[in-house]
């Protein structure tokens, strides 16, 4: 193991390193421009052996991805944004032909308001593409969620590409100690990939020719299942790495401060670093604040959820993407989720195209989640940070 | 791939009897695609994995849970032949396995909605064969007209109307645009013309790299001809300069069939109903452009009888086409 103060950007470039993919498709987008930049790096200095294949675009990067991983062997890649959104097509194509790829989407926003900050409307989109979805915190996480999706990624219950989902340039660009772990710690966490049903001459099949509607619908519901299969497995390999490396996630979700927490915030990707401060202070005065660290959107933890706030008397939901005059896209599904309870909920917005979340506002945010516990709910939906007053 | 045989006196008789494309897909008869695909799995043989993009192929070649094709077969979508077949391949050197990696591409598919893959994945020279199956329409979605649609053809976008009528420009020259790539090897078939063909995608065998063969397929609904008559249009193509036999090595092309003489493209045109309300003008513009293509080809090597008529009546370049001037 090595400690090494890297970007989130390098972070993922090592751990992908370590996971040995041997086709690595890309296309370049800020702000991920910096992994496979580095993953050239080794490749072209003779550390790393793999084909790294420049393409013309992201569409063609994850059809690239989709028939190296059809070929049978581990494909990684990288996007953001609007890149992801052009692979949208293709995305449809990996989780139904269960091919176990690893994509990092760093977080930027998608489409007109036009930036290259971070917001996460471009993934949050996807959730329904059929790739399981992480969202991470920091570098070290960033690193370690590659490993742990390989091996989740791989496994025969499973079978589907994972999407790690890191924060634009709060972490893709902002360095942090991070421990690389040595090659052959990874090679004892991860076994070596072994294809199954992949196109082979000596042994021909056809995958995914036109499927009639006598066996398209089955095929959707083998899906459903493996996704749900996936809960158990993520559980798992998070055990497994802690016994490996040390380091334990939580699996779908992670908690802090709730065992006795009156008002929780439910939060995603960097924000939940400020929400623990903002916790810390508010435990300090005495008064009963939780966290709760969403970690996968999918699957997503409906009967976790329910369990994990069982006691709170409000939850606040935060959201770094919007649904026009509706809710944002986290605050839809823990609603969902949460539906027989009559739990008092509030959606947070804030940290759009870039805008900075700042711990006066994850204050604010705690402020409205404890009035909400006692009662007082002006409004579904808080923009927080908003220049201006919101209507 | 490095196997070495003379190809430049194989023949008909040169095809393997092994089919990798079988009997039982659901092209309709007469259908060009699947003469050609049928003769190209049997020259490519066991060691060859294929991609189809959307396609009529992908509809009549597998249908799970039943496929034609004896071989590795994958489809994902209509844009990506050429990136999904660069990953595959990528696959295949990984894993030391010896194959042919081949996309059957339609002309949708290659020249419009597949071009910048296309062109990405010539441009990384990728080890692949890109064969483009040209029908020079959107057969599958019910005969749309594409870039390879010919000048004056009617399609269910370029209908018959009483102001405008038939496709207004030529067909693009994807040819000439895969070639401004510098790949090692291109080349146009056509499946009236075997013992070209067979040279052709043998040639493609033997050579590394990025390989393009693009061959014309004439489609009976699409062309609205005779399924009998589908050996004779794909005939007077070459013979009326709609197609032009030749190929490509390394930038350096030569014709490898020569017709004896020059046909009039009416005779062409009228085994095919796509055409037949083409006016007297719309006849004389295609086959003006003809005439210009076929001297850029032939010279003044093969007689072009047509042409003494056309050449005469109006300068070349006013040739109907409101881009190349009035």
């Amino acid at each position: 193991m090595v400690t090494k103060v890297i970007s989130a950007d390098h972070a993922v470039a090592w751990g992908a390193r370590l996971c040995r993919p041997e086709v690595i498709p890309a296309f370049p987008i800020t702000p991920q421009t910096l992994i496979m930049e580095l993953l050239s790096e080794f490749i072209n200095d003779g550390e790393f052996d793999a084909d790294f294949i420049p393409a013309e675009s992201e569409h063609s990067v994850m059809s690239i991805a989709v028939g190296a991983s059809a070929g049978g062997v581990r494909t990684f890649t990288a996007t953001s944004s609007q890149g992801l959104a052009l692979m949208h097509e293709m995305l449809y194509a990996a989780p139904q032909i269960r091919l176990p790829i690893i994509m990092v989407n760093v977080n930027r926003s998608l489409g007109a308001a036009s930036g290259i900050w971070l917001e996460h409307n471009d993934s949050m989109p996807e959730r329904e593409s059929g790739w399981i979805q992480v969202y991470v915190e920091d570098n070290q996480e960033a690193l370690d969620m590659v490993l742990q999706g390989y091996r989740i990624a791989e496994d025969e219950r499973v079978r589907m590409p994972i999407m790690i989902c890191l924060d634009g340039f709060v972490l893709s660009h902002t360095v942090e100690r991070v421990e690389v772990p040595d090659q052959s710690e990874v090679d004892r966490f991860l076994p070596k990939f072994m294809p199954i049903n992949a196109l082979d001459p000596s042994d021909p099949r056809m995958i995914n020719p036109l499927v009639p509607p006598e066996y398209a619908m089955e095929m959707r519901y083998q899906l459903d299942r493996a996704m749900d299969s996936s809960r158990k497995v993520i559980s798992e390999v998070d055990e497994a790495f802690a016994l490996s490396f040390g380091r334990r996630y939580g699996g779908l979700f992670d908690m802090y401060e709730m065992e006795d927490a009156e008002f929780a915030l439910l939060s995603l990707g960097t924000a939940t670093t400020t929400a623990r401060g903002v916790v810390d202070e508010l435990r300090s005065q005495g008064k009963k604040a939780g966290l709760i660290k969403m970690r996968f959107m999918r699957p997503f933890p409906e009967k976790e959820l329910l369990q994990a706030v069982k006691n709170l008397k409000a939850l606040g939901v935060f959201d770094r993407s919007v649904g026009f005059n509706s809710f944002g896209p986290v605050f839809t599904e823990v609603r969902g989720a949460l539906s027989p309870l009559r739990l008092p909920l509030t959606d947070h917005i804030a940290g759009l195209g870039g805008r900075d979340l700042t711990l006066e506002e994850m204050r604010s945010i705690f402020a409205r989640i404890e009035e909400s516990a006692s009662g007082k709910i002006e409004r579904d939906v808080y923009w927080h940070g908003l220049r201006g007053e919101q209507k | 791939m490095s196997e070495t045989k003379d190809i430049s006196t194989m023949t008909i008789k040169d095809v393997p009897n092994k089919d990798y494309f079988l009997w039982g897909h659901g092209a309709c008869p007469g259908c060009g695609v699947a003469i050609a695909v049928k003769n190209i799995m049997k020259l490519l043989g066991p060691e060859t994995i294929v991609y189809v993009p959307a396609s009529c192929l992908v509809v009549f070649g597998a249908q799970y849970p039943t496929s034609a094709f004896e071989v590795p077969y994958l489809y994902t979508a209509f844009e990506n032949t050429a990136a999904v077949a660069t990953g595959i391949r990528s696959a295949m050197k990984r894993r030391g396995k010896k194959a042919y990696v081949v996309g059957l591409a339609g002309d949708g598919g290659t020249f419009d909605i597949g071009l910048q893959a296309l062109s990405g994945a010539a441009d990384r020279n990728e080890d692949i064969i890109y064969v483009c199956l040209d029908n020079e329409a959107y057969m599958n979605t019910g005969i749309q007209m594409s870039g390879a649609t010919p000048f004056g053809a009617w399609t269910t976008t370029s209908p018959a109307g009483k102001m405008i009528s038939g496709k207004r420009r030529h067909k693009k020259d994807i040819d000439h645009i895969v070639a401004a790539h510098g790949i090692p090897y291109q080349a146009t078939l056509s499946i009236a013309h075997w013992n070209d063909f067979v040279r052709k995608v043998e040639k493609a065998k033997q050579v590394d790299g990025f390989r393009f063969l693009h061959v014309l397929t004439p489609c009976v609904p699409g062309w609205r001809s005779q399924a009998s008559k589908s050996m004779e249009i794909a005939r007077l193509a070459v013979e009326t300069g709609m197609w032009t036999l030749y190929e490509a090595e390394k930038g350096e092309s030569s014709l490898t069939y020569k017709p004896k003489k020059m046909e009039p493209v009416i005779e062409y045109l009228k085994l095919q109903g796509r055409f037949a309300f083409m006016n007297e003008e719309d006849v004389n513009t295609l086959q003006r452009w003809l005439c210009h293509k076929w001297w850029l080809h032939y010279k003044d090597e093969v007689e072009a009888p047509p042409c003494y008529i056309y050449r005469a009546e109006k300068p070349l370049h006013m040739d109907g086409d409101p881009l190349h001037g009035a």
